[in-house]
């Protein structure tokens, strides 16, 4: 096929060590890895100045921003919901699943290429229809929708609901569903790959953990995005032909009742949004634990603490990723005894969620006698992960509590949680790879000075912007207030607090400028990456001049972690080669 | 070599007797297309004649399983639905649910489409009949090909068939002023077995794809896949249908 072999471009640092050809159409998975990532850096750069507009309206609400003048309450709301649906499905998910897994997974198990490279592509260019479709909600009448990422009927059900709840609620909605088909597409794709371009001796117990999580991340994502699409579908028809599978009856809108009649239930929304709506949060974040863990062992130069465990534990948080959406229901008029249900499976994720910190710091523990630690930029930010991991999930287990949760929920102290988890954990994990494997992109490394710079200042901006958020929620500030003083002045005492809180946020996001400025040097003026510039043992790392035969092929050996001088396998080597790529032949039988 | 309707050998135990010398072979265990299992140490067999089939297949039936979901989902708002109300000014629980008596044309309807996967069936394994696809290999004509295309021809006119039935049900549900906004049976009736046809639409696509493809794709091997996916699709969705019509007039 025409598809086939086509090695030429982007092959490699070992074969070319300029930057791979970028032909915009191609359907070459690596192209499409920093085409995706490429769209994710749009999508963070505009949701982090969503993010910055929407703390400045918090804590200022009469300024006059140029252009528009005070911004009114529903654009703090527009500004919530657009912040949410970039930063979720446009960073969150795209970045770590089709970004690195695009990059790099055919060669961390030894393919040639992807199992159908045009079913890839053309979810790559869906996805970016679906944000040219999101981002046209700005510019139409009304402006963007106010319901917030999760719409909730029967605000999001009714066009009159509010400014953006017509035109821009339906652009929502349509951009959604095109982005459930393009992200099913992919998930195919890599299942297929995953499952069935494996090399020889590529057994499943051999892969990496990055591609464990991608395998379980690509399972979530064909379990629940199609089950938010038939919610997007049900939800479209309430608003345009008149059905109510979300809306009751006796609804009022504005004072005046509406004469729909029907008893609707907006908590069937809320189901089908969060069996979507939680597992994607592990979608997010699996691939970053994976990729940690491969750094850890990397940079400690020692193999991770019970791979076996690891690859337990990543199928545990998907199967019970699967059946904990409850516990995001628990305030919203849920049958107790269902809430029950649900705090005690949330609680049980955190299990194979412990297990996994547990194996990090194990592996950073056991390190000190053999070597020491390689502080890189990308360890730097995987070790960011691991914090912000346990800081943010300290927190789970007491919202999974619904008496703690039915107070914090509605608060900011919930902001907290889900930002230090899922959003920083997961930017500090894409981070991470974008560091890691820049050198793929480009043939060229990332500067290590700005990059420990620019961990320095996002790790401690991170805290400084998210930490004192629980402090807001435990006062009881709620998450969707547009400003803080006005007709009531019970919520002005935090205004201090929120005020430290925005200006952390614009150090944090000032931050990301160095990690701008890295790219574009390091693009030109980069060090040169070697072959194989961290000494790692995946394969992605490893040469590919086997590609030149068209009909070679990869053969694996050994395990995706056999780091530090163990025994029987370095002594033939020279004293620094302290690892062995999956690659590598075993050493003859003496 | 393509991939030929053979099961495939569970351990490749070498061949006692080739059958050379104008005997006949003694082992009479398909070949399978040669090469079976005899790569990689892993046991995977994912390499050889069939790989490329079997990749599709894979592809196909995760597809599925993710549109399973999609009906999942439908299916299980449709019991949701079905237990919502309100409570009237006496406190009695009521609900806007009225059970919807479903057109007896679904019965011919379902009869049209178990039959079309007969014939989609028959025309799927004419294109792993060995002999005949040996011959298209060799470059000898097209056996198979012409013996698929009338099965293929009578599974388009069934599934269409199957397409007009469902118009009519729903022009006979309109007569009877049940419109898709109508109540909440008729907002199912409608969403479940519009989207059950627009997959159906999809898979008289592939039916067609399938046609053409019969005789513009060189390799018998794409000729195999393309009939050969599209009839797993198209069972898949005969399958669903039987769920979905039971779902339809059981659960009222």
């Amino acid at each position: 096929m025409s598809d086939m072999p086509r090695i030429a471009r982007g092959a490699g640092p070992a074969s070319t060590p300029g930057a791979p050809r970028l032909r915009l159409f191609s359907t070459h998975h690596r192209v499409l890895g920093i085409e995706y990532l490429l769209l994710s850096l749009l999508a963070v750069a505009l949701g982090t100045l969503l993010s910055l507009v929407m703390r400045i309206r918090l804590v200022a609400p009469d300024w006059h921003w140029p252009l528009v003048g005070v911004l009114p309450p529903e654009s703090y709301l527009a500004l919530v919901t657009m912040h949410g649906t970039l930063m979720i499905f446009f960073v969150l998910t795209i970045a770590p699943l089709s970004g690195f897994a695009n990059l790099v997974l055919p060669e961390q198990i030894g393919a040639r290429h992807m199992a159908f490279p045009r079913l890839n592509a053309a979810s790559f260019w869906l996805t970016l229809l679906s944000l040219v479709v999101l981002l046209a909600a700005f510019v139409v009448r009304g402006g963007a929708p106010i319901s917030g990422w999760t719409s909730y009927p029967p605000l999001s059900a009714l066009a009159g609901a509010g400014p953006g709840q017509a035109l821009g609620m339906d652009l929502w909605l349509v951009s959604l569903g095109i982005f459930c088909i393009a992200s099913w597409l992919g998930a195919v794709n890599l299942l297929v790959t995953i499952l069935y371009e494996r090399c020889p001796g590529m057994r499943l117990m051999r892969m990496p953990l990055t591609v464990w999580a991608w395998l379980v991340a690509s399972v979530l994502v064909l379990i629940s995005f199609s089950v938010l699409l038939a919610a997007l579908l049900m939800l479209l028809c309430d608003r345009h032909a008149g059905t109510s599978f979300f809306l009751p009856a006796g609804e009022v809108l504005n004072g005046v009742a509406l004469a729909r009649s029907g008893d609707g239930s907006p908590l069937l929304w809320l189901h089908l949004f969060w069996f979507f709506g939680h597992p994607e949060v592990y979608i997010a974040i699996l691939p970053g634990m994976g990729l940690t863990s491969s750094l850890l062992a990397n940079f400690t130069r020692r193999p991770i603490l019970g791979y076996p465990l690891m690859v337990a534990t990543t199928l545990a948080i998907g199967a019970l990723g699967l059946v904990v959406w409850g516990h995001h229901m628990f305030v919203s008029g849920i049958n107790p005894y269902a809430g029950t249900a649900f705090a005690l499976t949330t609680m049980a994720i955190a299990v194979p969620s412990a297990a996994k910190v547990l194996s990090w710091l194990g592996t950073l523990l056991g390190r000190q006698r053999r070597a020491p630690l390689r502080l890189t930029t990308p360890m730097l930010f995987a070790l960011g992960f691991v914090s912000l991991f346990i800081t943010g999930g300290l927190t789970g287990p007491i919202l999974a509590q619904p008496a703690l949760d039915s107070y914090l929920h509605n608060t900011f102290f919930v902001v907290a949680h889900f930002h230090l988890i899922m959003g920083m954990a997961g930017a500090f994990s894409i981070f991470a790879g974008v560091y890691y494997w820049f050198p793929l992109m480009s043939g060229r490394l990332l500067s290590e000075r700005l990059g420990r710079w620019h961990f320095l200042l996002t790790f401690v901006g991170a805290y400084a912007t998210f930490f004192p958020m629980h402090f807001a929620g435990l006062a009881g500030e709620p998450r969707h207030y547009a400003q803080l003083t006005g007709t009531t002045s019970s919520l002005a005492g935090l205004l201090p607090l929120q005020r430290g809180i925005t200006w952390a946020a614009m150090v944090l996001a000032t931050a990301q400028l160095l990690f701008l400025a890295n790219l574009v040097v390091s693009l030109r003026r980069g060090r040169l990456a070697p072959a194989n510039p961290w000494q790692a043992t995946t394969l992605e790392w490893a040469p590919l001049t086997w590609q030149l035969l068209p009909t070679a092929e990869r053969h694996v050996y050994r395990g995706p972690y056999e780091y530090g001088p163990a025994k029987g396998y370095c002594r033939m080597e020279p004293a620094q080669a302290d690892f062995k790529m999956q690659c590598d032949e075993p050493a003859e039988p003496e | 070599m393509p991939a030929t309707f053979t099961p495939r050998p569970q351990a490749d135990i070498e061949r006692k007797d080739p059958g050379f010398g104008g005997k006949p072979p003694l082992d009479k265990r398909p070949t399978g297309g040669g090469g079976e299992g005899d790569s990689g140490d892993d046991g995977l067999h994912r390499r050889g004649p069939r790989e490329l089939l079997d990749r599709y297949r894979l592809g196909l039936f995760f597809m599925l399983a993710g549109d399973l979901m999609f009906f999942i989902a439908l299916v299980s708002a449709f019991f949701v639905r079905q237990s919502a109300g309100h409570f009237d000014p006496r406190e009695n629980y009521v609900t806007d649910w009225q059970p919807l008596r479903v057109p007896p044309i679904l019965w011919v309807n379902t009869a049209i489409l178990l039959l079309s996967s007969v014939t989609i069936e028959t025309a799927r394994r004419q294109l792993f009949h060995e002999m005949d696809v040996i011959e298209e290999w060799l470059g000898m004509g097209r056996p198979a090909a012409k013996r698929a295309l009338p099965w293929l021809l009578a599974t388009l006119a069934l599934g269409s068939l199957f397409l007009a039935g469902q118009c009519v049900a729903w022009k006979q549900l309109q007569a009877e002023r049940l419109y898709f906004a109508t109540n909440p049976n008729s907002y199912f009736f409608y969403i479940i077995t519009g989207s059950h046809a627009l997959h159906l639409a999809i898979g008289l696509v592939a039916l067609l794809a399938a046609l053409v493809g019969l005789y513009r794709l060189r390799r018998v091997q794409l000729r195999q896949i393309l009939v050969d996916c599209t009839a797993w699709y198209w069972h898949t969705m005969g399958v669903l249908w039987l769920f979905l019509f039971a779902l339809l007039v059981g659960f009222q």
